[in-house]
């Protein structure tokens, strides 16, 4: 570039006589200097030396090993029970035919299992309820909510995208309207441990803000499961939906057919080796898709349940990484490269040119 | 204008001195009747009748032709939204989204209709305004032309200045000096008395040497503005038709008729030249004329990558079309089977839209749903985001200061963006000669009389090898940029007294002067011991010419108006050397002869006898005349070859040193020309005057033979004086850039439309010939057999040079050995035939230079083509005039040279330059940028599209393929408008590999581009795959993590916002690491805009979270995701996870297998090249690729001649050689 600076410097003075005052006028049209527009910005221009490339290894492996070994100690701390219990609530005479059972209203639903705490566990003490294959994530019944209708008893006839279950058959709009609120589910716990009953805390089970500022307080359900279709679980006309957590979890639909919700809260530590019955009302039908239902007793850490995966893929990254950082120093002893080797230049490669 | 009549001051009969090209048989011959000439005239084909002087017949039906008006836009105001429309959905990834657009008003459209309007609207209105401005630029350009003024006859003899636009056909037109042809015309007169004009028609063939027109005889007497008063004619001639070359018709005078021939049509676009004025009628106007009927629409150029680009997109639809087969099968299977169990979807309640009783009807809507939601494979932003980086980095084209020329005021131009990248894999670049490599000027440099060689000036040749020698002694390797920049020293005393003079004290004063000797200067030559060879030599010089003195009444200087710039070279030379030519008449040539500083001035007059004048088959030009002392010489100047074959016994006295002079010259690059005379007896002229009358007067068609051989008579027994050595004044730099484009790699054709012999020259000049250099010269011998023979044995003739070329290069074992094609029009027009383009196309290739002389504007097309697709390599081509349009347009890029008269070229190319040596910058600086970045750009996109694209069809596997995104629209729809953009753009438009020193210092690095090392199928499918890898890591990883566990203290359980957030937020991370692991170049920009993005996701998350409309996402980063540690936690084993194999690739690569821009990032990095500059300096001259062309080599084998006479002369010398 300074060659061109000097030629055109050069020919400017050779170029005198003719040029003069339109010179000037001419040299108007430069165009401005700026370390922008000629591309000259000052950068930094990192380069993957060796020692960068060890290093970043090294650290990332260093910063993972322990999260991993953290995260891994975390999951070990979790107690976890689950309990099946769609299967075993199927009184034995109907074990051929569940979704009979289950269609059955006159049929008791009732049924009573007993876990053991296989550990010591700390309170609070989650309940949960799990269902496999269920798909709460299918696009029909994702869609299927008017989150206007549940914030403001004023817009109770908003009812689009609530389809098929927007309006009883006289026309009156539904609240909540909708698949997901309609196919609510209707288990029900009752845990003792011995004789002594232990409550169930079922508040705050669902998010704050979704009780405070999307679930109106004064929106109360109304024809809700009305209908000739009955899904799930029936709401009280008399409780705001601000108040009616379970529907609020529930509403809340899962990523994946596979999921747990938020049940209850028990605030009792339990022993090892203590037997809780539960109590259950088997009412949620899972029978005609073939889902499981379980039940979910667990502690939680400050990174959540009984998650191995974290914690080894954690360790397996790191060790990785460590890995990478031997290899790649070890790389640099056996075949080392000067960095800014000219040798390596493909020049000088391969001398025979082309 | 003044009176006219009065300056009618130059009367000269030039028809009368001319020979060959203005010769006319008498004027009896030339009342034909309609029938013979024109025979067709009247006839399908010709129809056009033109009233002169009446054009008021022409504004009415029938005669109504178009007006002068042209227009060269593709819309006008009325058209241009539906055609620009139209363009915008030809394309067909512009029809795929509209059609995705009209479909998302449909229910089956996952997303609002607007997230796909929106971006499609953008993207159509932003090339439809590129459209527009592109247009509106081709219009002001027009109505530049067609405002020029021009003096129109407006009746009674009166001429007033209209616009061109005005013209209407039968105007008569009076075109001044210097001034373009508004339209085609019939030449009636010109300001001399046998109605001749000089004609510059550059523009329509890119010959410089003036052609000749001449009007017919009967209308000489209109010379006056007032005998236009009662002038009525009709002419009946052909249709408008782009053949430039032919024209019949007949001219109807005073119940006369008259055929018209090519000889009196002056053609739109072409310049007179050392003609006062002429005047002519309107044949052909606006769109009708020759110029404007060859013209051909410009083509729309796309690059290579560009084509790959769409080639990748197929691929990525046929994947699109598959995963949603996949999808769609997948969900007519499930509502077949499964969706009857899923009560809580109520599916009794069906529509058709998922109707388990007619699962094909559901698969095939799914289908539709499923292309959209997987569109991201394909995403739009991808053309919103090439196109705006491609206007930026136009922008910065235009913008650059190293481009600008200041003697124009003109910066480079990118005028089409859509190329840039295609400047970085620039194969072969063909280049027009004149006022491309050439600015037309020559400056008479040195001579050589009575076997002394006088003019110690050099050329740049040797002024490059001086240096070379210079520095070389030393470092062999010095390379030869640091020549041109270093030492500006008077003379480079070299060893055992062997000196250059460096010519910087060249006295630039004189323009086609660049002599300096001493010896000859100021009347010094009459000390020499030939002088009076000398003044014969000075005589030939100042006497053996066309040309006319032209006074400058303010000054009293004089210039000269020559047919071809050599012969004003001469008569500068003879007017300093104090023979100062200044007056012709008829009959005589005036010269003012000072022969000593003291003794004044004589003036003398010689008449001209006669005048053979020069063409490029005779090769030769002479002047009889009788001087005062009734002596009749013959003067005669021309091509070597042709006067020493001509010489007489006692002429070759000088034979052996001038030829060696000759042979010096034109090593350096110069133009020669040998000068000699013959004195001839009263008798002997007399007798071969009558005959050469006869022959003149002969009519039919040997009258030209009969010429030729006749003066062929006269012009031998000669003897030789000198010769003379012209440069052709390169434009600024040219060698240079010529030798570092070669050492760039990039192989150089010129193609020309001058004669063999100048094109020769000039590939001297500029180093792309050299002597040692083998040529291989490609004609078509003249033959006079019957046509159809001719052609089939001058094809055979062809056909065996060229098999013969090929064997001689095949046979070559010498590898430094070189060779050079030089191919004239004739033979380039078997040469392009079918049967032969091949084997022509590979001797070229294997050939160091070519060089293609007397190429027609059709024929650079053609080579162009040729090259293009013969070799599969990117081509450029560069010119400036008319008649490279459509080789600038047939060429991958075309480039036009801006700044000279005309813009025909310009409005057609590119790119336009304002100086050769800018294409240097433009190709190694911004071609190999834009070339990188693009190419990254595009592998970057296609990754990070694919990265996100395939979670979303992950996830229509755990969802039943329901069409359910597991992502917020808002997330889909900012992912490339927002989120992910601005940084890829970035890297679109600053990514540096290396700064531009560098680029220009290490030309081989360009050569990645050629090689295309930045978007091979390795690289794109590598991108590719690493996009695989990040979806899978992306998706599983989160799934495994985010499965049915709590996800926090407080127990609660992720629901598909949390994980699709999580994800998200993960692919935002991962995208934009993967970007920063890209690139090079990290100014505050690129920070900016990287870690701008992330920081934009999670204050987009944080506002978005707080509007009530939202749903699952309400609060999701404040109350749900912030306080979960596993969020963050799995949003760092993520990014981590996903970046590893592209880190190992890049550090593996870089310790194992650098590429040259690794090695000298690292050199730069640790200051190496301040360290040790010796070694920097070698590597900088060894990245050169080996060139058997251009400066370096051409100095290389002058040094080693050199060296050799040294070595010969003793031992004493020494010469280190580090290798």
């Amino acid at each position: 570039m300074n060659s061109h600076a000097a030629g055109t410097s050069n020919g400017g003075s050779g170029d005198a006589g003719g040029a003069g005052a339109g010179a000037a006028r001419r040299n108007t049209r430069m165009p401005k200097y700026s370390k922008f527009t000629q591309q000259e910005l000052p950068a930094c221009k990192p380069i993957l030396t060796p020692k960068w490339v060890v290093s970043v290894f090294f650290i990332v492996g260093v910063i993972f090993v322990p999260i991993g070994v953290v995260s891994l100690l975390a999951a070990r701390d979790v107690v976890e029970i689950i309990d099946r219990y769609d299967e075993a609530c199927v009184p034995g005479n109907m074990t051929e035919n569940k979704l009979a059972y289950i269609q059955n209203s006159s049929i008791p639903k009732d049924c009573t299992r007993t876990l053991m705490v296989t550990k010591d566990m700390k309170q609070p003490i989650f309940v949960y309820y799990q269902l496999d294959n269920f798909y709460q994530n299918h696009r029909r019944y994702v869609k299927s909510r008017n989150d206007a209708q549940l914030r403001d008893p004023s817009k109770a006839n908003k009812t689009s995208a609530c389809e098929p279950e927007k309006t009883t058959a006289d026309g009156k709009p539904i609240v909540p309207c909708g698949l997901i609120a309609w196919s609510l589910f209707n288990d029900t716990y009752i845990f003792a441990r011995g004789n002594e009953n232990l409550t169930v805390d079922k508040k705050h089970i669902s998010w704050k803000s979704d009780r405070e500022h999307k679930f109106g307080k004064d929106v109360y359900p109304s024809n809700f499961q009305n209908g000739s279709l009955i899904g799930g679980a029936k709401l009280d006309p008399n409780i705001s939906l601000s108040e009616q957590e379970d529907l609020i979890v529930w509403m809340r639909t899962a990523a994946l057919p596979t999921f747990r919700k938020l049940y209850g809260r028990i605030y009792v530590d339990l022993k090892e080796n203590d037997n809780i019955t539960v109590r259950l009302s088997n009412n949620y039908n899972t029978y005609s898709f073939g889902g499981k239902k379980k039940l979910v007793l667990s502690t939680a850490t400050w990174l959540g349940g009984k998650n191995d995966f974290l914690g080894y893929t954690y360790l397996i990254v790191g060790g990785l990484c460590i890995f990478l950082a031997f290899a790649f120093t070890l790389l640099y002893f056996i075949k080392p490269r000067k960095l800014g080797d000219h040798n390596y230049l493909s020049w000088n490669r391969h001398p025979a040119g082309r | 204008m003044g009176r006219a009549g009065g300056r009618r001051r130059d009367r000269l009969r030039w028809s009368k001195l001319y020979t060959f090209s203005c010769f006319r048989a008498p004027a009896t011959d030339e009342a034909v009747g309609p029938s013979s000439a024109g025979g067709a005239v009247g006839g399908p084909g010709f129809s056009r009748v033109v009233h002169c002087n009446n054009p008021a017949i022409h504004r009415r039906k029938p005669l109504k032709y178009p007006t002068n008006y042209i227009s060269t836009t593709k819309y006008n105001i009325i058209t241009f939204l539906p055609k620009a429309i139209f363009e915008q959905f030809r394309r067909v990834a512009n029809l795929y989204f509209l059609l995705t657009a009209i479909l998302s008003l449909t229910p089956v459209c996952p997303f609002s209709a607007v997230s796909m309007i929106a971006p499609l609207a953008f993207v159509v209105g932003l090339s439809m305004i590129k459209e527009g401005v592109e247009d509106w630029r081709r219009f002001i350009q027009d109505m530049k032309v067609n405002n020029r003024k021009v003096a129109v006859h407006k009746g009674d003899g009166q001429f007033e200045y209209k616009h061109w636009e005005d013209l209407c056909v039968g105007d008569v037109v009076k075109v001044e000096k210097d001034q373009f042809f508004p339209a085609d015309l019939l030449l009636l007169s010109s300001s001399y008395e046998d109605g001749i004009c000089y004609v510059e028609t550059m523009n329509l063939d890119g010959e410089t040497n003036l052609k000749v027109k001449r009007s017919l005889e009967v209308t000489l007497p209109l010379e006056e503005d007032e005998s236009f008063k009662d002038f009525r004619a009709v002419i009946r001639c052909e249709d408008p038709n782009p053949s430039l070359y032919t024209f019949v018709g007949n001219f109807e005078y005073e119940r006369q008729v008259y055929a018209i021939d090519p000889f009196q049509i002056l053609l739109r676009d072409s310049k007179l030249r050392n003609t006062a004025f002429i005047y002519g009628v309107v044949i052909f106007t606006g769109h009708d004329s020759k110029v404007m009927q060859n013209s051909t629409e410009s083509p729309s150029k796309r690059s290579r990558i560009e084509r790959k680009m769409d080639l990748i997109i197929y691929i990525l639809f046929t994947v699109l079309v598959l995963i949603s087969l996949i999808s769609s099968i997948g969900f007519a299977v499930r509502i077949k089977l499964d969706l009857p169990h899923w009560w809580y979807l109520q599916p009794q309640n069906s529509n058709k839209l998922d109707d388990p009783s007619r699962p094909a009807l559901s698969g095939i809507f799914h289908l539709i749903t499923a292309l959209i939601l997987y569109g991201y494979l394909i995403p739009i932003s991808l053309y919103v985001s090439i196109e705006l980086v491609k206007v930026l980095q136009a922008h910065f084209i235009n913008q650059d200061i190293h481009m600008f020329d200041e003697e124009t005021g003109n910066t480079a131009q990118a005028r089409t963006s859509n190329l840039n990248e295609e400047l970085g894999q620039v194969h072969t670049i063909l280049s027009d000669k004149t006022g491309t490599l050439t600015c037309n000027q020559m400056d008479f440099l040195k001579c050589s009389i009575a076997g002394i060689s006088y003019g110690v000036g050099s050329s740049e040749v040797e002024l490059a090898a001086a240096k070379q020698m210079a520095s070389g002694a030393d470092d062999q390797d010095i390379p030869l940029r640091d020549v041109w920049e270093e030492s500006n020293a008077d003379g480079i005393q070299l060893v055992e007294g062997v000196t250059f003079s460096v010519g910087n004290n060249r006295k630039a004063s004189i323009k086609g002067f660049s002599f300096q000797d001493d010896r000859l200067m100021q009347g010094n030559w009459t000390k020499e011991p030939n002088s009076s060879t000398i003044l014969l030599f000075f005589r030939i010089l100042g006497l053996c010419h066309t040309a006319i003195p032209e006074i400058n009444e303010a000054t009293g200087s004089i210039t000269y108006e020559a047919e071809s710039p050599d012969e004003g070279a001469f008569l500068v030379a003879a007017r300093e050397f104090g023979f100062e030519f200044f007056k012709r008449t008829q009959s005589s040539v005036f010269v003012r002869e000072k022969h000593t500083s003291s003794k004044g001035t004589t003036e003398r007059e010689f008449k001209i006898l006669n005048l053979l004048e020069f063409n490029s088959k005779r090769k030769r030009m002479s002047v009889i005349l009788k001087d005062e002392d009734g002596q009749i010489l013959l003067f005669c100047k021309g091509a070597d070859s042709i006067i020493f074959d001509r010489l007489a016994k006692n002429g070759r006295m000088y034979e052996a040193d001038t030829s060696k002079h000759l042979n010096d010259y034109g090593e350096t690059g110069l133009r020669t020309l040998a000068l000699s005379y013959r004195l001839l007896e009263e008798s002997e002229y007399s007798s071969w005057s009558s005959e050469f009358l006869k022959a003149k007067t002969t009519i039919g068609p040997d009258r030209e033979l009969q010429l030729e051989r006749v003066s062929d008579l006269i012009e031998r027994e000669l003897i030789l004086v000198g010769a003379t050595a012209v440069e052709d004044k390169l434009q600024k730099g040219v060698p240079q850039c010529i030798d570092r484009l070669a050492q760039a790699g990039l192989k150089i054709w010129v193609l020309t439309g001058d004669k063999m012999e100048t094109a020769i020259n000039i590939g001297y000049a500029c180093s792309l010939l050299r002597q040692g250099m083998k040529r291989i010269c490609l004609s078509i011998p003249t033959g006079d057999q019957v046509a159809q023979d001719a052609k089939k044995a001058a094809k055979e003739s062809l056909m065996l040079q060229i098999a013969n070329g090929s064997q001689m290069v095949k046979l070559e074992k010498d590898p430094d050995a070189a060779f050079a094609l030089v191919i004239d029009g004739k033979a380039l027009a078997f040469a392009l035939e079918d049967d032969m383009k091949h084997m022509f196309l590979n001797l070229a290739t294997e050939c160091a230079s070519v060089i293609c002389c007397r190429v027609s504007p059709k024929q650079k097309a053609l080579v162009t083509r040729l090259v293009k697709e013969g070799i599969g390599q990117t081509t450029l081509a560069i010119g400036d005039g008319a008649n490279d349009v459509g080789m600038i347009q047939e060429a991958d890029i075309g480039v036009g040279i801006s700044g000279v008269e005309g813009m025909q070229a310009v409005m057609a190319s590119d790119f336009s330059i304002s100086q050769f040596r800018f294409l240097e910058r433009l190709l190694v600086v911004h071609g190999h940028w834009c070339y990188k970045r693009i190419a990254q750009m595009i592998c970057y996109f296609f990754y990070k599209n694919i990265a996100f694209g395939l979670t979303i069809f992950y996830f229509e596997a755990f969802a039943g393929f329901s069409g359910q995104s597991v992502y917020d629209d808002w997330f889909m729809l900012l992912f490339n408008v927002v989120l992910t953009s601005l940084p890829v753009i970035s890297l679109g438009v600053f990514e540096q590999d290396v700064s531009s020193e560098i680029c220009l210092q290490f030309p081989a690095l360009y050569q990645q581009g050629p090689k295309n090392l930045f978007f091979d199928w390795y690289r794109i499918l590598g991108w590719m795959g690493n996009g695989l890898y990040s979806s899978l890591a992306i998706f599983f990883l989160n799934l495994c993590i985010f499965y049915d566990q709590a996800i926090r203290a407080g127990g609660q359980t992720a629901d598909m916002a949390a994980v699709g957030t999580t994800m998200f937020t993960c692919i935002i991370w991962a995208v934009n690491m993967q970007i920063a692991l890209t690139m090079n170049h990290f100014t505050w920009i690129q920070h900016l805009f990287v870690w701008g993005s992330i920081t934009t996701w999670y204050l987009f998350i944080l506002a978005y979270g707080m509007t009530l409309r939202s749903r699952d996402n309400y609060q999701i980063l404040l109350e749900v995701l912030g306080p979960t540690p596993l969020y963050w936690v799995a949003t760092l084993l993520v990014t981590a996870a996903c970046s590893i194999p592209y880190l190992i690739h890049i550090s593996y690569q870089r310790s194992c297998n650098p590429l040259d821009h690794h090695v000298i990032q690292e050199i730069k990095y640790l200051r190496k090249d301040v360290e040790d500059q010796t070694m920097w300096k070698r590597e900088r001259s060894k990245a050169r690729q080996k060139t058997k062309i251009g400066f370096t080599a051409r100095v290389d084998a002058k040094i080693k001649q050199i060296r050799g006479k040294l070595h010969k002369k003793g031992p004493s010398l020494t010469i280190h050689t580090v290798s």
